[in-house]
């Protein structure tokens, strides 16, 4: 059979996710489609730690380790050094999780979006400081049981709804703009593709579960990211030059259905769940009319 | 000019850790119902899946014969079971490890 990804593979086996982890399938897609001319820049993060202790690596190219604030500057100095070096055909990648984007990179990424560098900064989301032992981070959703909001008597779960760092860079005004999750490599990978297209800054923003974190089986990473689109808690869309698209989900389930899944949630009672789903819903209807516009 | 590293490299591939260790659950493909649409092959997380010649493995009809069958490398797979959850014709199996 034709396969309906790209074959060839940048991330070897023997690196040290846990299993069933999704930040691993969002490098290995993302590099299915950029292809060998492919420098990373990773921050502390889990990614910083899965290819292993010293002398291994487990992408066949360049990668590089930047403070845990600075993976938009890094990637503005790679992609000007690499220019001056003549090899402006290779693709300068940013790859961090949602804590060093959505809180302490914002500025970096911020920065290095407005000054216009040929660049993608790809988010890898899986909802919280996966690394460090589970902390919420700005990207954590509501109702999200972590060790900084610990349920107890005093039911000290997440308030704060999710800060989405994709709809921030669309304000911005960044020409491409996406989300995309693991358990859709086709869509996923068609958008990094689209992205390349852009001779300017991108950003991707990849769902991508954790059952370490999350507290589901490793072997549901692929059915928690697919009821995560199909939910509504996490939309999948794609901006480009000034037109938006998105996806309708074809098997349209419940939040409640979406958070029965993973034990950070199994707290939530009725009048909580309805919260998050009123947010989901509020979102939804601003997706919507974003693309009328 | 002498080229001075100034940064430490990373040379080896992970390929050296063999991660088939941490396994507790095996996942082992019926080959007689696999329909080869390498469903399972896409979404493991450890690359720990194959893509191989299968014209002389057996397959439930003739239309898949000429198309690649998943291999699973227990060198490197951990055991997540996710391929066994994904396969649409239910034809992995996660049985325990033996000691
Ligand atoms: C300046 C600084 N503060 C804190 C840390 C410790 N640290 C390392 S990884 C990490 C969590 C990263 O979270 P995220 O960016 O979401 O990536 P994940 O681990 O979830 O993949 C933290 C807090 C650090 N390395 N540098
Ligand atoms: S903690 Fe989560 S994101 Fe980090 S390696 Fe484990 S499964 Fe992957
Ligand atoms: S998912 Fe199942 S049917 Fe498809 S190739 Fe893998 S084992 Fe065969
Ligand atoms: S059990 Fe997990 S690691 Fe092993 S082959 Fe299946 S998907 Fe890959
Ligand atoms: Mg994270």
């Amino acid at each position: 059979m034709p396969t309906s990804i790209p074959e060839q593979e940048l991330m070897e086996p023997g690196h040290t996710a846990c299993q069933g982890c999704g930040a691993t399938l969002a490098m290995r897609y993302v590099l299915k489609a950029l292809g060998k001319k492919t420098v990373v820049s990773v921050p502390a993060s889990c990614w910083a730690v899965i290819p292993g202790a010293m002398p291994n690596r487990t992408l066949d190219i360049p990668m590089v380790y930047t403070p845990f604030a600075a993976t938009g500057a890094s990637i503005s100095g790679l992609r000007e050094a690499l220019d001056i070096r003549g090899d402006s055909d290779y693709n300068v990648v940013g790859f961090a999780g949602d804590g060093g984007t959505a809180d302490i990179g914002l500025q970096s990424l911020s920065g290095a979006m407005e000054r216009g560098h040929n660049v993608f900064y790809i988010m890898y989301d899986n909802e919280g400081y996966m690394n460090t032992g589970v902390q919420r981070s700005g990207s954590t959703p509501y109702g999200a049981e972590t060790t900084t909001t610990p349920v107890g008597l005093d039911r000290n779960f997440k308030k704060q709804q999710k800060k989405v760092v994709a709809d921030i860079m669309m304000a911005q005004g960044v020409p491409y703009v996406a989300t995309a999750t693991i358990a859709y490599p086709e869509d996923l990978i068609r958008k990094v593709q689209n992205a390349k297209k852009t001779n300017g800054p991108k950003f991707i923003q990849i769902l991508a579960p954790c059952p370490t974190g999350w507290y589901y089986p490793p072997e549901k990473t692929i059915e928690v990211s697919r009821m995560a689109v199909q939910s509504r808690m996490f939309p999948l869309y794609e901006y480009s030059m000034g037109t938006f698209r998105l996806t309708r989900p074809s098997k349209p389930v419940s939040v409640k259905e979406y958070v029965q899944s993973q034990k950070r949630f199994s707290h939530m009672d009725e009048d909580e769940i309805s919260i998050l789903q009123e947010e989901v819903d509020r979102r939804w209807e601003g997706l919507l009319e974003k693309e009328t516009h | 000019m002498v080229e001075l590293v100034l940064v430490p490299l990373a040379e080896t591939s992970s390929r050296a850790n063999h991660t088939g260790l941490w396994r507790t659950l095996k996942p082992v493909i019926d080959y007689s119902s696999c329909i080869r649409c390498e469903i399972c092959w896409k979404f493991c997380p450890d690359n720990a899946i194959n893509l191989e010649d299968g014209r002389k493995t057996p397959a439930p009809n003739q239309k898949v014969i000429a198309f690649s069958i998943p291999v699973i490398d227990y060198d490197y797979c951990k055991g997540c079971g996710i391929c066994a959850n994904e396969c649409p014709e239910k034809c992995i199996e996660m049985n325990f490890e033996e000691e």
